[in-house]
């Protein structure tokens, strides 16, 4: 074998090598942006959990119409912003602690309390919280996993070259979503 | 979690190795076997049943598990807590949902199978619903989906029914040697004959032993594995730690206890009989509860 054989080689071998880092890439990533729209897919059953219950509370407890103004008002407001899942953190965090209290205003009406209907939809909104959560908590798995192959050796060479970017974890900024949601029956 | 890929990836390899020496080691008895009987015939034989039982259990050994524990289909309705208990923790590992099975049994045990993460099963016994408290079961839930995440499922249900095939044909081999032993003593061929049935026993004692070195080779360390990686999941390794410390006590007997199924339990299944039975010697599988308590708690 001469010399440029040899050389077309190795050329050939560091462009194959390349080419299973780039795709090594894409692949992490495409992952990464399944895992956000999912937390997505959550979000919007819990929207829908949403007019039922009001129904519902509304039933027995018309009198305390201000938080269910304030329920159905964050719920808009979660709706219509637009972005991905971490940018609607915000709305979302806040539509949880209206839920609350309307959970916390609820424990006032014996009836309401145990109205079948009423414990169904209370039962189907924390499991999806921690469907929520659970999706959550993939998507930062699936970001830890992305951020490091960005920043190992020799990966972080071509990353930077082919411009991919640390993703952001999704953080759990308000001091009462850290601790687990108490559901009393 | 690189490591987890890797393993997977091992897994896949190891599976399609274990597929290879399947098919030489049967079609090799069955050469043999045509050596003997002078007969052609039967090394196509035998090569046809290797290749439609590794199709069959590649594609149906789930099924077929599922159908030797004699597990009971779980619903969303049917039991709900169990349901989505385990919807959760498959979202937060990032796989499809599995199908739910219930094992009417009072021991304490739970299994993973399928061939890939689309095709899963996950059995629980009903003496396991029962007495652990839902940190526990959602523990002993996260060990299975970690299993099914590393494609433990794939390797170890193949083996189930591999193994299975194996034993059957060297139990046949012994069999018919016995009679042919019988038959030879009126012909003439001698010697040869005499080195071929010397061969023959070598073979039939080999195929059982072969069966246990696979199903050594695809345990012990992925249970601690799979311990780790569960409690990756749920966060609590403790909720594991105590339920394998209640499967531990356990000491019910499990009805349907079976050797070429037992390494696919969290928990080696003939544990609650009191004397371990002398050839599931040659089938344990499972490390020492022991070893895996201390090793969560650390």
């Amino acid at each position: 074998m001469n010399i440029p054989t040899i050389f077309i080689i190795l050329l050939a071998v560091i462009a194959l090598w390349i080419v299973v880092i780039y795709n090594g890439l894409i692949r992490m990533r495409n992952r990464m942006k399944e895992a956000l729209s999912d937390i997505d897919v959550q979000a919007k059953r819990r929207y829908d959990l949403i007019p039922n219950l009001i129904e519902t509370v509304k039933g027995f407890a018309k009198q305390e119409s201000s938080v269910l103004e304030n329920v159905t008002k964050a719920r808009t407001e979660a709706m219509n912003t637009s972005g991905t899942p971490l940018e609607k953190a915000g709305a979302e965090n806040q539509f949880t602690s209206t839920l609350k209290s309307l959970f916390a205003v609820s424990e006032n009406y014996p009836d309401l309390k145990s109205n079948t209907n009423f414990l169904e939809l209370q039962r189907e909104l924390s499991d999806t919280e921690n469907k929520m959560m659970a999706s959550r908590r993939f998507y930062n798995n699936t970001v830890k996993d992305l951020n490091t192959k960005i920043e190992v050796f020799p990966t972080n060479i071509f990353a930077k070259m082919f411009g991919f970017q640390n993703a952001p974890f999704f953080e759990v900024t308000e001091a009462s979503e850290k601790e687990p949601v108490k559901v009393q029956f | 979690m690189a490591s987890l890929y890797t393993h997977r990836d091992s897994n896949i390899r190891k599976t399609w190795l274990i597929f290879t020496l399947f098919l030489l080691i049967i079609i090799g008895v069955g050469y043999f076997f045509g050596l003997v009987y002078q007969d052609p015939l039967i090394v196509i034989f035998a090569a046809g049943f290797a290749i439609i039982s590794s199709v069959t259990s590649y594609w149906y050994s789930d099924k077929i598990v599922i159908k030797m524990a004699g597990g009971i289909p779980v619903t969303a309705n049917s039991n709900r807590e169990l349901y989505t208990l385990v919807e959760n923790l498959s979202i937060t590992a990032g796989l499809p949902m599995p199908k739910l099975y219930i094992v009417n049994e009072d021991h304490l045990n739970a299994f993973a199978t399928g061939r890939d993460p689309q095709h899963a099963a996950i059995a629980v016994t009903s003496g396991l619903l029962a007495n652990l408290t839902k940190p526990e079961l959602e523990g002993v839930l996260a060990h299975e989906l970690s299993h099914i995440g590393n494609r433990d499922i794939l390797v170890s249900t193949v083996v189930v029914v591999l193994v299975g095939f194996v034993a059957i044909l060297s139990d046949l081999f012994l069999r018919s040697l016995y009679f042919r032993g019988g038959r030879n003593r009126s012909s003439n061929d001698g010697k040869g004959a005499g080195i071929l049935l010397l061969l023959g026993l070598i073979f039939a004692i080999l195929t059982p032993i072969a069966g246990t070195i696979m199903q050594l080779a695809i345990s012990r360390k992925r249970e601690f594995l799979a311990d780790a990686s569960g409690a990756l999941l749920t966060r609590y390794p403790e909720g594991l730690a105590s339920a394998l410390e209640k499967i531990g006590l356990d000491k019910t007997p499990m009805k349907r206890a079976n050797n070429s199924t037992a390494h696919l339990w969290i928990d080696d299944p003939f544990n609650g009989l009191k004397k371990t039975p002398f050839l599931h010697k040659l089938f344990l599988t499972h490390p020492p509860i022991q070893e895996r308590i201390k090793a969560l708690r650390n």
